[in-house]
């Protein structure tokens, strides 16, 4: 090793001749984080109505879990997934570990955002609609979320770059997604500095517009008020 | 058509409504009036259950709505209300304001419910704004929309919540006009309002508000001409000397 750099353009080929190992880890993080996308949406709406719910239990529910989630590492979430539920009998395969790990614990900032956009919403907006008798479901869904949306989007878009971010710690349980194969491939070759520059330049192409249309989205919500 | 017996109303410690006891029989056309915290928003708003009552019974179209098990989804399908702040759908244009409710709480089908909303809002003098957002309509004309939205609901009751307050004085009257139109017809009408015009014109009985407690019920010309309460006599000569 003494004497070449890091950068050295050996490489930089043997890196490029290898390009399907970073293919194929791209491809997984990108299903990873569309799956787990899903699912903390779809937790983020659910437990950010029960945030805004009249029955205090609701409420309550929606507290517990968005500071359970929110204030411990996603790294343990991922391994008491892991390596915790195999003692109790439950072996899931690493991808569903990676997708149930990181849509719940995206899901509980997706259910902030959720929370937020609906408290900005006027009182009015649901007595309205409770008036000409709609449930508390129906008004949300009808009345309340559509408008809620606008306020919530900027952050959930910002949520969206940090899953994509986050599935880079399925590595540490060999999750096969494109943190584990750089990192596996670099292991092995000692390429490390340009496994890891391509990596995360491969990162920063799906965050990158992503944080821009966000800050797209907060300058028309700001014009638009 | 609504009752009202022995309603209590706390929020805290504050006591909001006293002893209430309180009927409006079909087709009558109640006007409510009292000066601000004297508690008649929160009464009207106790008749659609937006606030619940902390003691006494309610009654409305025979149903008990204070009773745990009683239908208020229901109910409030036929108890329209009208609010200061107009409360229209903001993400919906002026037809959908009127037939989201129709379509998705009463199940009445799309084309009916168009068509009939497009008749109120011809009622209310707004045909040519069926496809504009509430947003691009003046406050008068929000809440001449607020008021076709109620009624696309065939509600039997009609709330209104001092829904001029909220106005510039110019816009008052088109919205005045549009409710004593609604009066000639045989729905019940409850109104909280400081328009003393109006309840003259409308009003088979008026009622007076303070401090939580009803004080004096009347006919119109009962309140006008001699009015027996002091605090009646206090609040009538301020708000008419007010809009001279």
């Amino acid at each position: 090793m003494g004497g070449t750099s890091p950068l050295a353009w050996f490489k930089w080929q043997a890196l490029f001749s290898d390009w399907q190992v970073f293919a194929v880890g791209f491809g997984e993080t990108i299903i990873i984080s569309a799956l787990s996308l899903m699912l903390a949406l779809a937790i983020g709406v659910l437990v950010g109505v029960l945030g805004v719910a009249q029955l205090a239990p609701a409420r309550a529910v929606n507290r517990v879990y968005v500071e359970f989630l929110q204030n411990t590492p996603l790294v343990i979430q991922i391994f008491f997934l892991y390596h915790a539920l195999p003692h109790i009998g439950i072996m899931l395969p690493v991808f569903a570990v990676g997708v149930l790990g990181i849509g719940c614990y995206t899901g509980a900032y997706m259910a902030e955002a959720v929370r937020a956009g609906i408290q900005a919403i006027p009182r009015g907006q649901l007595e309205a609609a409770y008036s000409q008798g709609f449930t508390f479901s129906g008004a949300m869904r009808h009345i309340i979320l559509p408008q809620a949306k606008r306020v919530s989007f900027p952050p959930m878009t910002n949520q969206v770059v940090n899953l994509i971010k986050n599935t880079s710690v399925m590595a540490m349980v060999a999750g096969g997604d494109l943190m584990y194969h750089a990192d596996s491939w670099a292991s092995t070759t000692l390429h490390y500095a340009p496994a890891y520059v391509v990596t995360g330049l491969l990162y920063l192409s799906l965050c990158l517009p992503l944080a821009t249309y966000a800050r797209k989205l907060e300058r028309d919500l700001e014009g638009g008020l | 058509m609504i009752k009202l017996e022995g309603v209590q109303k706390y929020f805290g410690d504050l006591h909001v409504l006293k002893d209430i006891e309180l009927t409006v029989t079909s087709g009558e056309k109640l006007v409510i009036i009292g000066p601000s915290g004297s508690g008649k928003s929160t009464l009207i708003r106790c008749m659609n259950l937006l606030e619940h009552p902390s003691a006494g019974k309610i009654t409305v179209d025979g149903v008990e709505i204070t009773s745990p098990k009683a239908p208020v989804t229901k109910v409030r399908q036929s108890v329209a209300m009208v609010f200061q702040q107009f409360n229209l759908y903001p993400h919906k244009t002026v037809l959908e304001n009127l037939t989201l409710a129709p379509i998705m709480v009463k199940k009445v089908p799309a084309k009916e419910a168009v068509e009939s909303g497009l008749y109120f809002l011809e009622r209310v003098g707004l045909s040519d704004k069926a496809n504009v957002y509430p947003s691009q309509l003046s406050g008068g004309q929000q809440q001449r929309v607020a008021i076709a939205r109620a009624l696309n609901m065939r509600p039997k009751i009609m709330l209104f919540d001092e829904p001029t307050s909220a106005l510039d004085p110019e816009m008052i009257q088109e919205v005045l006009d549009v409710m004593v139109s609604l009066a000639k017809e045989g729905i019940t009408m409850v109104v909280i309002t400081h328009e003393m015009g109006f309840a003259r014109q409308v009003g088979d009985r008026v009622i007076f508000m303070d401090d939580g407690y009803i004080l004096e019920s009347g006919t119109p010309e009962h309140f006008f001409v001699n009015p027996e309460n002091e605090r009646t006599k206090a609040f009538l000569s301020k708000i008419l000397s007010a809009r001279k």
